[in-house]
């Protein structure tokens, strides 16, 4: 039973990661009609700035902080010299855009920082377990990362509900000249969308790296999981994007926990071992498959 | 227009040259001894096969499959595996390897051909994603590392060991794969197939049960993709998730933009160019400084932003305009 | 009198709280003009997409030529003899007009898995669609390639593709939209000719070709068919005065 707990708690908060970055993504595919691959990078790249600063400073609090303005400036950056130039072109352009700069930004990490992956410890200070129930002990670093996830989904949520940018959002906006009707300023607001979603995946980055490690081409794998939730809950809903990630964050974490000892009442243990995280892989896809075939344009996607 | 007279062309000339080297590479490569050459000679050609099936659709009928890589796996995986298992006749290996991949094309293009724009993208690529992610689930042919298989046997016909002769081999099936797509762009199928790129609506209003098309045409494309599967696992001898990577698939879709969407030979066009560029971009950076080759991506990558930006009819276009 | 060919009843299409079509009956008999009026937003578009197929009506049927066809995708209801032409002209931009009209013909010449022979050398499709394009006045933009030709010479097109498969039936949305008035007229010449042979559901704005060409006038308000009738009953109508006529005509 606590195991179990355990394990759920472990789904919520790689969900909560991979919300993080799916917000980003949908953010970016709602208002400005942008299929962006190169959102993982952002994400690789805020741990790698991250790891950077908290060399620096010596501090994981501060380098963590400073990482994200960090991550702001770079979406700014990549938004002003490439992004915009994309957004109204077809979505083949993009994806061939935004895969160059993968290849781009995992080079240029290699170039910076070296082929080697680097490390980020857990600061001192979450270095240790919180008793989420009485006698039931859990890492206070993963609960930390699901309080932030937690804080800003609300925040998120609020901004979908109650702020401009959220009524486009609502509204799928996008279209130019509805934006413009509203009297927003285009270009600045699709630039703060867009350097919002990098602070996001920069955020996920960062506070995935000391669970992971920080690496090139980290970015990559978790990008396509993203994909898969924004697909399955609906393009531009970020409350899809929400469920979806909860949903595929169990999955993930179900299957690398339960598979291999189910799998091992009739597979060799090494085989087990390594068929149990393709099998929770492929069961992520199954579903996804499964939603677009039911609804596709996914849970809380608009019509087409 | 005839062949005769295509050749009065600039399109035809260089395009009947390319061809002419292609064909007398192995030769070429003997005579100024650089064996290395003709292996990326002969991965060109299979890729260019690969290039040219995903051209089918996503050139000629607008669909923007981002999983084309997974048929390189699921032809080389068949080989491999019933190669592993001790039939290694070409004979048995290379049907089953085209009805796999044909199967599974028919399989994911009926699933994924009723959702549209980016819904179909990443669909395209999720499907492909499950079967790496399969590849790497199987313990018995190597998982994530891959397996060394020996290469299909066809006893009195032609050693696929012999590096010329299997150069050969794939050049022949480059050929056949470009005459069939010449035919097929220019048949009933073909037109269909574009005229839903161009406007789906009229297309069924016309009365074009369009889905039905897209399906064959996306079926047809996966058949010739596991037979670039097949050669690519014959080429290496070697079969591995790898080969399927979705970064594999962003590359093919690379080197159809970049030659020339809908273009007969643009897939091969791009083909040449990628691996040109890989190999020349990397000694060249090395003369710049040394050791700054190894980084080539870092130049290759934002050219494929200015390739998507700014040269959206590929190399193709380059030869001037299009006739028909 | 005739059978009608297409008979539409009780149709009902809601868009979450708006009803679009509302409980609208309509029918064509072969060799009528039946046309079909109201101001902007009065849901003809979405009736014809109900009958075309491009929509599925929440109630109601829709028969055409003794066969239900209320679940049949589009396609199948153009193969039976129920062709269209759009109001937004739809073109294959990228084609040039003989290969428009080909492909028009093609989608009648049994299915197309043919994956070799040549199209551009199929007299089969190449002779019909010359003739269609003679037919509408566009043969000698036979080679020029969709996107280049004029406004009215698109629209044109248009009727010469809806044409190919000699349907039985033709649902023109908007055939003059666009036009100029030598061109609306000619217009107004080639589909009288035409009417002989088949039955059309004609929605135009332009009441001076409604009330030239129409048999039979239905009018549409808010989704609601509000009369119906021949010309003369119609211009003669109070309500249609009162919620159409008077408005943009007098």
């Amino acid at each position: 039973m606590d195991y179990l707990l355990l394990q759920v708690l472990n789904g919520v908060q790689l969900g909560l990661l991979m919300f993080l970055l799916a917000a980003g993504l949908t953010l970016t595919f709602g208002i400005m009609d942008l299929v962006n691959l190169a959102h993982g990078s952002l994400y690789m790249m805020g741990a790698y700035i991250a790891w950077m600063l908290i060399g620096w400073t010596d501090s994981f609090v501060l380098g963590a902080l400073l990482a994200l303005p960090a991550t702001f400036l770079l979406g700014v950056v990549v938004e002003a010299i490439v992004m915009r130039r994309l957004y109204v072109r077809d979505h083949l352009e993009q994806v061939l855009a935004t895969f160059g700069l993968i290849l781009f930004f995992n080079e240029l990490v290699r170039v910076i920082w070296g082929p080697a992956g680097k490390s980020i410890a857990v600061p001192a200070f979450l270095n240790r377990t919180v008793e989420i129930l009485p006698g039931v002990p859990y890492p206070a670093y993963r609960f930390a990362i699901i309080v932030v996830g937690a804080l800003v989904a609300i925040l998120l949520a609020w901004l979908v509900a109650r702020t401009r940018i959220g009524m486009l959002i609502r509204a799928g906006a996008s279209n130019r000249r509805m934006i413009g009707a509203l009297g927003v300023n285009i270009e600045l607001l699709f630039t703060l969308v867009f350097g919002l979603g990098a602070v996001f995946a920069g955020l996920a980055g960062l506070m995935a790296a000391p669970i992971t490690s920080v690496k090139i081409g980290m970015g990559d794998d978790i990008l396509i999981l993203a994909f898969v939730i924004i697909v399955i809950g609906g393009i531009g809903s970020i409350k899809g994007a929400f469920v979806a990630a909860m949903v595929v964050g169990q999955i993930d974490i179900v299957g690398r926990a339960f598979l291999p000892d189910f799998l091992k009442t009739f597979l060799s243990a090494s085989a087990a071992s390594s068929a149990a995280p393709a099998i929770s892989q492929v069961l992520i896809y199954i579903v996804m498959a499964g939603v677009l075939v039911w609804r596709p344009t996914g849970l809380f996607g608009q019509r087409t | 227009m005839s062949l005769i007279a295509s050749l009065r062309t600039p399109r035809g000339l260089i395009t009947a040259l390319l061809l002419l080297v292609l064909a007398v590479l192995p030769l070429l490569t003997q005579a100024f001894d650089q064996r290395y050459l003709l292996s990326i000679g002969t991965r060109i050609v299979i890729w260019a096969i690969a290039a040219i099936s995903l051209n089918m659709i996503l050139g000629y009928g607008g669909m923007v499959s981002f999983g084309h890589a997974v048929f390189f796996g699921i032809g080389g995986y068949a080989v491999g595996i019933l190669s592993h298992h001790g039939v290694a006749s070409g004979f048995v290996q290379w049907p089953v390897a085209i009805v796999a991949a044909t199967l599974w094309a028919a399989l994911v293009g009926a699933l994924s051909l009723r959702t549209r724009g980016l819904y179909f993208i990443m669909i395209t690529l999720a499907f492909a994603q499950l079967v790496f992610y399969v590849g790497g689930g199987l313990e018995a042919y190597g998982a994530d590392d891959g397996l060394n298989i020996s290469r299909s046997r066809f006893p009195g016909l032609i050693d696929m060991r012999d590096k010329a002769s299997f150069y050969w081999l794939c050049f022949a099936l480059l050929c056949g794969t470009l005459w069939f797509c010449s035919r097929f762009a220019n048949a009933r199928f073909g037109l269909v197939i574009r005229g839903a790129k161009s406007n789906e609506l009229r297309m069924m209003a016309l009365g074009f049960p369009v889905f039905r098309y897209r399906l064959a045409a996306f079926t047809l494309s996966g058949a010739f993709g596991g037979l670039a599967g097949i050669l690519l696992a014959n080429e290496g001898a070697y079969i591995s998730p790898a080969m399927m990577s979705w970064v594999k698939s962003g590359d093919l879709i690379v080197i159809v933009v970049l030659g020339g969407m809908g273009t007969l030979f643009g897939p091969l066009y791009g083909t040449i160019a990628f691996f040109v560029l890989e190999e020349s971009l990397k000694p060249l950076l090395d003369l710049l400084r040394k050791g700054w080759g190894e980084y080539w991506q870092i130049v290759f990558g934002p050219m494929l932003v200015l390739i998507a930006l700014y040269a959206r009819g590929g190399i193709d276009s380059l030869f001037g305009r299009r006739h028909g | 009198m005739a059978e009608p060919m297409l008979a539409a009843s009780g149709l009902i299409k809601r868009f979450g709280g708006l009803i679009a079509t509302d409980n609208v009956s309509i029918d064509v008999r072969p060799g009528e003009i039946h046309a079909l009026i109201g101001p902007n937003g009065a849901g003809k578009t979405t009736l014809v997409s109900q009958l075309t197929g491009n929509m599925q009506p929440d109630t109601g049927t829709i028969h055409f030529a003794g066969r239900d066809i209320t679940h049949l995708p589009m396609h199948a209801r153009v193969r039976l003899g129920l062709a269209r032409s759009f109001q937004i002209t739809s073109v294959l931009r990228e084609f040039t007009a003989l290969d428009n009209v080909a492909l028009a013909v093609q989608a009648h010449a049994g299915h197309s898995f043919r994956f070799l022979a040549d199209v551009r050398r199929d007299e089969s499709l190449r002779g019909p669609a010359r003739r269609g394009l003679e037919e509408v006045g566009l043969a000698a933009r036979a080679d020029t390639p969709a996107a280049n030709l004029s406004h009215g010479e698109q629209r044109q097109l248009e009727i010469a593709m809806a044409l190919a498969g000699d349907p039985r039936m033709l649902l023109l949305d908007e055939p003059m939209a666009g036009m100029g008035v030598e061109e609306s007229q000619r217009m107004i010449g080639f589909l009288q000719g035409l009417k002989d042979r088949r039955g059309m559901l004609l929605i135009e704005h332009d009441m001076d070709a409604v009330f030239q060409l129409a048999d039979r006038i239905t009018v549409l308000v808010y989704g609601r068919a509000i009369a119906s009738g021949t010309p003369a009953e119609i211009r003669a109508n109070a309500e249609v005065r009162q919620a159409y006529l008077g408005e943009g005509d007098a």
